[in-house]
């Protein structure tokens, strides 16, 4: 994975908030347990480069990240505290050479194992191999539903071909697929192609994903931004292909939150049913957390629990609930419907985490915030600059002029 | 291959859980989940009964004698109960049917 997926599992609604069914309490806002579900990047080397990766914009080293025991010991501790599903990511997970040992020890220790893949590196002798080892679900991002697109957003030659085949394999296998397409202004056009593409691939689900705008994203925010136009027509797509389709392809669809008058309810609510484990093992309330100064994030390296450490450390405690939320928030009918929207959008737009997100109507920096979203939109920059770890390089050639 | 994307439940049907989609116990907060990609599904009590009994190889007529000798119930009624449960999963993807094999 090298997109802004990770967002769309916890913001499609309340059918999927399982603390919700699971814990039910009194007050949605104060309830945290355990989560259901974690994200491990296991690392954030990749071949791709696509220009919304949803990685940190200072990635982590290879030679920093958490060995293959050291993974273990976290799997078994997960499973131990009631974590039932493990999403593995990257960066492109594959790229770590001990994945088949990874999903074997998860299996063994009961979790249910999901692959977030962008599929270039595999072949199927290890894809096989993966299925054998207890791989429970295969998702593969496309950046298009045809080369000359999907290539050029990703970065690399031949990716979209590679893709094709991996998701055809994937099924020959008989595991579970899910098409991810990140959308934005350069690929919007291609929706009903891509739909069509997820049926052809005799995928169980389609994950249609607007792009999210922090980090890389945020800095290619001119060249991907969709204009509004774009985003009633893809509404519409979306639904139509939902009420066509059911049965046989489920459709989550996440909408761009420039465009809504509410903030989504990133994450489930900061610190309260999801948290990630990056490369180097340190244990974040989201994929983006790291790009809010001032918070310091524990690691499974230091002598503390998993559970210690989701419990009581004082960066998930910042913003948990709703006792640290300023006006607008604070006497919003809504604070516990989207627990004031995204931290990391608020810190990357108003400079300090605990404001409101901009994405909600309420906030003062609202109507800037849209208006030159709109501009962008509209505007003739659509060259990218790639997700790299120099960085970022910026596009050259004809395309991006 | 794959089976059937979607199947129509009858009493003939010998369903089974995809590969997707499994039926655990959770012993941290003591309940029986469904796991499935992106989701955790919490099945009642009943379901729960139908569903360990899922295997592909009984099929939903079975299933239905065998609760209603349990529960000394009407069978008709039980029968539209479990059927419609049961389609209820399949249509949300998380129940399949037992393929033949074919080498």
């Amino acid at each position: 994975m090298t997109e802004a997926l990770t967002d769309t599992k916890t913001t499609t609604g309340a059918p999927d908030d399982g603390l919700a069914v699971l814990e039910a309490r009194k007050s949605a806002a104060e309830t945290f347990g355990i989560p259901l579900a974690v994200l491990a990047e296991l690392t954030h080397r990749c071949p791709l480069q696509c220009p919304y990766c949803s990685n940190p914009v200072e990635l982590d080293r290879a030679s920093g990240e958490l060995t293959t025991e050291e993974w273990k010991k976290v799997l078994t501790e997960l499973a131990e505290i009631g974590v039932l599903q493990i999403h593995f990511s990257g960066g492109e997970p594959t790229a770590r050479k001990d994945l088949v040992d990874l999903v074997r020890h998860a299996s063994d220790v009961g979790l249910y194992t999901n692959l977030i893949t962008s599929a270039v590196l595999l072949t199927k002798d290890r894809l096989s191999a993966l299925a054998d080892a207890g791989l429970c679900h295969v998702q593969i991002s496309f950046q298009g539903n045809e080369p000359v697109i999907a290539d050029r957003v990703a970065g690399l030659k031949d990716s979209h071909r590679k893709k094709i085949e991996v998701a055809k394999w994937t099924r020959e296998l008989d595991l579970p697929l899910t098409v991810n397409a990140v959308m934005h202004r350069q690929n919007l056009h291609q929706l009903s192609d891509i739909i069509q593409m997820a049926v052809d691939l005799d995928a169980d689900r389609l994950e249609v994903a607007n792009v999210q705008y922090y980090g890389w994203a945020l800095k290619n925010r001119a060249a991907l931004m969709p204009t509004l136009a774009q985003i009633e027509e893809t509404t519409g797509i979306v639904e139509d292909a939902q009420a066509r389709l059911k049965g046989v392809l489920t459709i989550d669809y996440v909408v761009p939150d420039y465009y809504a008058l509410r903030p989504k309810k990133c994450m489930g609510g900061w610190g309260r049913q999801f948290f990630n484990i990056s490369p180097t093992g340190k244990i974040l309330p989201c994929h983006a957390a790291e790009s809010i100064t001032g918070l310091e994030f524990e690691s499974v390296r230091s002598n503390r629990s998993i559970a210690w450490i989701w419990q009581n450390s004082e960066a998930f405690n910042r913003y948990r609930g709703t006792g640290w939320m300023p006006e607008p928030c604070r006497s919003c009918e809504f604070k516990e419907v989207d627990f004031g929207g995204c931290r990391c959008q608020a810190f990357a737009l108003t400079g300090d985490a605990g404001n409101t997100d901009p994405a909600c109507a309420l906030s003062p920096m609202h109507e800037a915030i849209f208006k030159q979203a709109e501009l962008e939109s509209a505007g003739e920059n659509n060259r990218f600059l790639y997700r790299n770890f120099a960085g970022g390089t910026l596009e050259t050639g004809d395309d991006g002029a | 291959m794959a089976g059937p994307r979607h199947i129509s439940v009858s009493e003939e049907s010998r369903p089974v859980l995809p590969r997707h989609a499994k039926l655990k116990f959770d012993e941290t907060r003591q309940v029986w989940v469904i796991l499935a990609p992106e989701r955790v599904l919490a099945p009642d009590e009943i379901a729960v009964e139908v569903l360990k009994l899922c295997d592909g190889v009984v099929s939903v007529g079975q299933i239905v004698d065998q609760l209603a000798a349990k529960y000394a119930a009407p069978r008709e009624a039980i029968s539209t109960d479990v059927v419609a449960m049961l389609q209820d999963l399949a249509d949300k993807g998380f129940l399949t049917e037992a393929r033949e094999k074919t080498s």
